[in-house]
């Protein structure tokens, strides 16, 4: 502070004369107060040094409190007890900590962790919290397995539960091939419109879930194979040309009309025996209906093309076994109120 | 070495118990009344019973939770009006503006629950240990039998007080005449237990140990009405210009009015007695004060027996207090009362009032909500035809139920070309939804190959629903996707 050469405690500067008239006041006041006790006066100290505390009989004292010997700026810290309800709170934490960790599983093991002596566990509580669905739900779905498919919309209890829980299912195993809508996919049907491969009753979506369609590992799926015409080298590509555009004919979609024509006797030899002389398909066979506007693959010819020559193999899995027959009951009535149903 | 020059100041203020003094008059008869008629609101409204037909509660006013309902008498609230709920609140909000700004804390001083309750606990206080003097003397006695005896009883009868409150509270939200039975049988549900439990315990501390403390500490409204008064607002006022010097006057002496040195007040301190607030009003205005005016009326009764006039504590605006040191005349009560501001304010609130009450009238029996389902945008049938669906919820708010009829037009009223309207799961486009209830219902429009809708992007839609009894209609705008090629 003596070094008057430094710009920050020269008294010239004006930055520093604030600072340093404090000083100047403070060290008036220490004299003073210096003088003053050296005449016998009572000294007050500084408000702060001092502390009230009530002695045993209850009575007020005022007693000085010890300076830490931090100071800032002419700030002083001092060294007051911390307050008692803060310090109580403080201990009942500690103490409240030891008795969590005995009580609730809080240390890890290698193992696992310690398990405490309460025994509580979320992922007991949340298996016991899906058990009481289940518990729940388990009288519906006996009730729904046990009345006839077609009598499930008429029961509004029933009609309620599939609508819900159908509808979870789907979205849980089916939304991933037909869409979260069931507006389908290329290859993989839309269940919202009036097009069956394999039926729309309820009867039928029901045996479609359960067995799956194509799945190699159900006895009882449904199953039909459309031939690879141009990869078994069965048609030549004149005549694939040619039934393309026939089929192109029966679907009323732009096409040749001289190879359509040459294509009819193509159609009569290959393909009637599942899609029908006039091609409006076999359910029995999943043949689809090649008159309608409704494409599984799409229509255009360069699709149709391809479907011909390298044949379609679409699968569905079989789900019994992987959902419940509640399960699979609900899904078939939601699937068959979309819309659809037959 | 004890020096009280540095002492900080208590941060805790230990409570000065009150007894306050019984006292008679006009505003005491009138808190009486409002006691007596707010109580009885309060006990007696879950017992109206009012018959809607047999699939609804006949209880007048309840909130029904479980199957979210308000029921008012004849006016029945769905959840989704609720903004009648909100609309109520503003109004209330704004009622408390206008009474503030006209009549300062006049809800504190008569109608407020705490108040209301804390008076009648009182009451009860009064006629188990005596009025002021001898609730002074027990409360400085030594517990002895007398003294219990005396307490047990004043908290036996506060107890049944509050329990009586918290109890006629949860009336209100089930049936009472059930509810009243399950509760001595032990049946009713554990939250009827749980906020009965609630509320008897805040009533029993608040009204009779918290009282004049949840006023000054807990409540906000005290503070924000400070900023709702103005010097036009009639409060509470001591006459100061009146009263003072204040001192005992003997017989003969003369007061100022008759030459005296001395005013009016005598320092008997009736008004400091009877306060409940446990405040002197001749300090002036004060946080404290609910102008309840039990002050004005003990000293009205004063001033009668020392053949003054009545008034040294009286109802009065700031701006007459000063007029009348003056020697002016004070402004009329009226003119006091229709001000500008409370003019706006009761503009403001009766607007709201008659809009919600037009809103109220303007109801529809049943009302709709359509939701294109977009996921996908539309089905291709199988001869071509292009279908939307569409989740339709019909509300059927009526007692019965009803059968409603499903069409469609389009942008230009009239039915479109081609356009046919389905309804999942059901022969027509008739579906019946159940008295009370909200039915979804999958509904499907058509519009067939080659037609103007199957063809356009997107195209506006009118859904008509037709009540089939009554002929009440409802429609609801919505919009078909075709393909567009």
């Amino acid at each position: 502070m003596a070094d008057t050469d430094d710009e920050h405690t020269s008294p010239q500067s004006p930055d520093n004369r604030a600072e340093l008239e404090r000083q100047a006041a403070d060290k008036a006041q220490k004299d003073q107060t210096l003088a003053q006790s050296s005449e016998g006066q009572p000294v007050s100290p500084r408000p702060g040094a001092t502390r009230v505390v009530r002695d045993r009989k209850g009575a007020r004292r005022v007693i000085e409190v010890p300076s830490t010997g931090h100071s800032w700026d002419g700030i002083e810290e001092y060294d007051n007890p911390l307050p008692r309800w803060w310090l109580w709170t403080f201990y009942a934490t500690i103490i409240w900590s030891v008795a969590y960790v005995i009580a609730y599983p809080a240390i890890p093991l290698l193992n696992g962790s310690t398990q405490g002596v309460l025994g509580q566990n979320y992922r007991s509580d949340v298996a016991a919290e899906i058990q009481r669905f289940k518990d729940a739900n388990a009288p519906i779905q006996a009730k729904l397995v046990e009345t006839p498919l077609e009598e499930i919309a008429a029961d509004p209890e029933l009609a309620n539960y599939t609508a819900n829980a159908g509808a979870a299912i789907f979205r849980t195993w089916c939304a991933q091939c037909h869409g979260s809508g069931a507006g389908g996919a290329t290859g993989y049907p839309s269940l919202l419109d009036n097009d069956w491969l394999w039926g729309g009753s309820l009867e039928d979506i029901h045996t479609t879930v359960t067995h799956g369609i194509r799945d190699p590992q159900n006895d009882d799926t449904r199953y039909s194979e459309m031939p690879r015409f141009g990869t078994d080298e069965m048609l030549d590509n004149t005549q694939i040309r040619q039934v393309v555009n026939h089929v192109l004919a029966l679907g009323g979609l732009p096409h040749d009309a001289a190879l359509a024509t040459e294509g009819e006797a193509v159609f009569a030899d290959n393909c009637v025996s599942c899609h029908g002389e006039d091609g409006t398909g076999d359910r029995s066979q999943g043949a689809p209906d090649l008159t309608d506007a409704v494409w599984l693959y799409g229509s255009d010819p360069a699709t149709i093309t391809r479907i011909v020559h390298d044949g379609p193999f679409g699968v569905m899995p079989a789900w019994t076994g992987r959902l419940s027959e509640a399960d699979i009951r609900a899904v078939a009535a939601y699937v068959h109120s979309l819309g659809g149903g037959e | 070495m004890s020096n009280p020059d540095i002492d900080p100041p208590r941060l805790y203020a230990a409570r000065e118990p009150i007894f306050p003094r019984r006292v008679h008059g006009w505003f005491r008869n009138l808190k009486w009344i409002i006691m007596a008629v707010t109580l009885a609101i309060y006990y007696i409204t879950p017992w109206i019973r009012w018959d809607r037909g047999p699939s609804l509660p006949d209880q007048a006013v309840l909130i029904d939770l479980a199957n979210r309902r308000f029921y008012f008498f004849w006016i029945e609230i769905w959840p989704h009006e609720f903004y009648f709920v909100a609309g109520l609140l503003v109004m209330a909000g704004l009622g408390l503006f206008l009474f503030t700004s006209a009549l300062g804390r006049v809800w504190c001083g008569y109608a407020c629950p705490q108040t209301v309750w804390t008076d009648l606990f009182i009451l009860t206080e009064r006629w188990v240990e005596g009025d002021r003097n001898a609730r002074v003397r027990l409360w400085n006695a030594p517990w002895d039998a007398r003294k219990l005896r005396l307490r047990l009883t004043k908290w036996a009868i506060w107890l049944l007080i509050a329990v009586a409150t918290g109890g006629a509270w949860i009336f209100y939200f089930t049936d009472a005449p059930t509810l009243l039975r399950n509760l001595f049988t032990g049946d009713a549900h554990p939250v009827a237990y749980i906020t009965m439990g609630i509320l008897t315990a805040t009533t029993f501390l608040f009204g009779g140990f918290a009282r004049e403390q949840i006023c000054i500490y807990a409540c906000p409204w005290p503070r924000i009405q400070a900023a709702m008064m103005d010097e036009d607002t009639l409060t509470v006022a001591y006459r100061e210009w009146r009263g003072e010097p204040r001192g005992k006057l003997h017989r003969g002496e003369a007061t100022r009015s008759e030459g005296g040195p001395k005013g009016d007040c005598i320092d008997c301190m009736a008004c400091v007695n009877v306060c409940p607030m446990g405040i002197d009003i001749r300090d002036g205005q004060q946080l404290e004060c609910i102008t309840c005016a039990l002050c004005i009326d003990a000293c009205d009764e004063v001033m009668g027996k020392i053949g003054k006039p009545r008034g040294l504590i009286d109802y009065m605006a700031l701006r007459d207090e000063a007029a009348e040191r003056a020697g002016e005349t004070p402004k009329p009560l009226l003119k006091h009362i229709l001000r500008p501001r409370t003019v706006l304010y009761f503009t403001l609130w009766a607007g709201i009032g008659v809009a919600l009450l037009v809103a109220l009238f303007l109801r529809s029996p049943f009302d709709l909500n359509v939701t294109p389902v977009r996921n996908p945008l539309y089905v291709t049938m199988a001869d071509g035809a292009i279908r939307n669906t569409y989740a339709l919820r019909l509300r059927n708010k009526q007692g019965d139920e009803r059968e409603f009829t499903v069409s469609v037009l389009g942008a230009d009223g009239t039915l479109p070309q081609g356009v046919t309207v389905t309804l999942e799961g059901l022969p027509d486009t008739r579906v019946s939804v159940s008295a009370n209830s909200t039915h979804t219902q999958r509904v499907y429009i058509t519009a067939e190959k080659g037609s103007a809708l199957a063809g356009s992007e997107q195209s506006e839609l009118t859904l008509w629903v037709e009540d089939a009894t009554d002929g009440n209609k409802s429609r609801i705008g919505t919009v078909f996707h075709g393909r567009s090629e």
